[in-house]
């Protein structure tokens, strides 16, 4: 089973090489649009990049707004994991 | 409304040769040919044309933006390169290219069809467009190479994408001088682009006209000669400068050459078939906007494509509008059919023989058609004296464009 901590690795990799970004500048307060400077169109394809990695569907759209940083998706792409290995 | 001068004042280009005007016109020169052998396309079923003239792969994540980048196909890649060459070349300044001025008419046949092949690749099998990523439509969508080009520079002027498969660009260029000569703009980037794809190539080998000398690519296509077999389709992009000479001399640029007059006829007879008379009429209208005789023309650079028909009634159009002294030549042989930027590569090279003031000859050309050679088809690269000339491009769907430029 992949840890909390891999799975954070893990996006930070995909993120990286999706969005051409240092892996430094990914940090966990990093804002999604203004500090990475990131944007509507990418929003959609980090759900696809997300789901692609790590076998998931993002289906929840309310949830997928609310991510604002780093963190917010980090923790969403885990409870996403813990709810699927839970059922 | 007096109406304005039009000139030339920049070149850009990516062509099978690679990316730049200089290398296009130093392997043009030297009579290279950029036609290929394409791997894997003798697994298409049907196919029977596996030759084509692409682009060699380029490293585009090092010249441009991930942010304008990432909605771009091949096509509005190489198209904005093409751009941002023309621009520098031209010398426009950001402010200039920035201030509403400065337009853009960068047409080709369709969006990208690696894109199109790519999402259709992902949709069809479940009919699903989960993993469709966001960059998709604006890859395909027919302004693609326009818009992006918008984007990249940041123009603010007017965007036009003229779609006329081959004379997409030739159509972009007389687009380009028509808005600079009513003075709605300054400055219009013009050209088209298109893509080296199997798809593409079927549309010609479907209807018998794409070239099947698969084991001698370098010998075809062969304009005007005996043993033409047809079309070699080519990729990349062509953008000029088309600018107001009042724009251009009160910026202190230098000028190519000026845009005298642009013709543009539909035939509309056939959807596919070229047609000599409106071939005809279209060099016709030119000369005479641009108060041109025939006898003053210097020199025809021909569409001439390579197959049966289309160079037959070319050679005699060109006869009947200019008569059988003045050189005639197309660039096909060296780049292939180039499609929606063909008019535009071929008047990078045709600005070249301005400026080096010597005619490129038909590569590939050895044994001229008999029923081509009224005209008087250069043979080999020939120093002379050409001021005015004419630059032909046709499409099916009817479309016969010439230009008429005269040397600055």
């Amino acid at each position: 089973m992949i840890s909390d901590e891999e799975i954070r690795q893990q996006i930070i990799e995909v993120i990286s090489e999706e969005f051409e970004l240092d892996p430094g500048q990914l940090i966990p307060t990093a804002t999604l649009y203004d500090d990475l400077g990131l944007d509507s169109l990418d929003a959609v394809d980090m759900v696809v990049a997300m789901e692609k990695s790590f076998g998931v569907k993002l289906a929840n759209e309310e949830a997928i707004k609310a991510v604002r940083t780093m963190a917010d998706l980090c923790e969403l792409i885990i409870n996403l994991k813990k709810e699927i290995e839970n059922s | 409304m007096s109406l304005n001068r039009v000139v030339i004042t920049g070149r850009g280009a990516v062509s099978p040769f690679g990316i730049g005007t200089e290398q296009l016109a130093n392997e043009v020169w030297q009579g290279q040919s950029g036609v290929r052998t394409m791997a894997d396309w003798d697994q298409i079923n049907g196919l029977k044309s596996f030759i084509a003239a692409p682009v060699p792969e380029i490293d585009a994540k090092s010249l441009l933006p991930r942010s304008t980048r990432r909605t771009m196909g091949d096509m509005a890649i190489h198209a904005a390169i093409a751009a941002r060459e023309a621009a520098n070349d031209a010398g426009l300044s950001d402010d200039f290219l920035k201030s509403g001025r400065v337009g853009v008419a960068i047409g080709s046949t369709t969006g990208s069809p690696v894109a199109y092949e790519t999402f259709y690749q992902k949709f069809l099998p479940k009919r699903s467009v989960e993993q469709m990523k966001s960059g998709f439509f604006f890859k395909i969508m027919s302004h693609s190479c326009a818009a992006n080009v918008c984007l990249y520079l940041g123009i603010k002027g007017e965007q036009w994408s003229p779609s006329s498969a081959c004379s997409s660009s030739a159509q972009a260029m007389g687009l380009g001088y028509m808005l600079v000569k009513s003075g709605r703009q300054d400055a219009v980037l013009c050209g088209g682009a298109d893509e080296v794809h199997h798809t593409v190539t079927m549309v010609f080998d479907v209807l018998k006209a794409a070239s099947r000398k698969n084991d001698q690519p370098s010998s075809t296509p062969s304009p005007f000669d005996s043993n033409r077999d047809g079309v070699v389709c080519g990729g990349g992009s062509g953008v000029l400068v088309v600018e107001s000479l009042d724009s251009a001399l009160a910026r202190g640029a230098d000028i190519y050459c000026e845009i005298l007059g642009f013709g543009h006829v539909n035939d509309s007879v056939h959807i596919a078939n070229p047609h000599q008379e409106a071939m005809s009429a279209a060099m016709v209208a030119a000369l005479k906007e641009g108060e041109v005789s025939a006898n003053e023309i210097d020199y025809v650079n021909a569409h001439a494509t390579a197959t049966d028909q289309g160079d037959i009634a070319e050679a005699a159009a060109i006869k009947n509008t200019v008569g059988t002294s003045v050189p005639v030549s197309s660039f096909k042989g060296h780049i292939g059919h180039t499609l929606g930027a063909a008019g535009a590569l071929e008047t990078i090279i045709l600005l070249e023989m301005l400026r080096r003031q010597e005619v490129v000859p038909t590569l590939n050309l050895s044994n001229p058609d008999p029923l081509c050679s009224d005209i008087n088809l250069s043979r080999e690269i020939e120093s002379l004296k050409i001021d005015i000339v004419i630059k032909n491009n046709f499409a099916m769907g009817g479309v016969n464009t010439s230009l008429v430029f005269r040397r600055w």
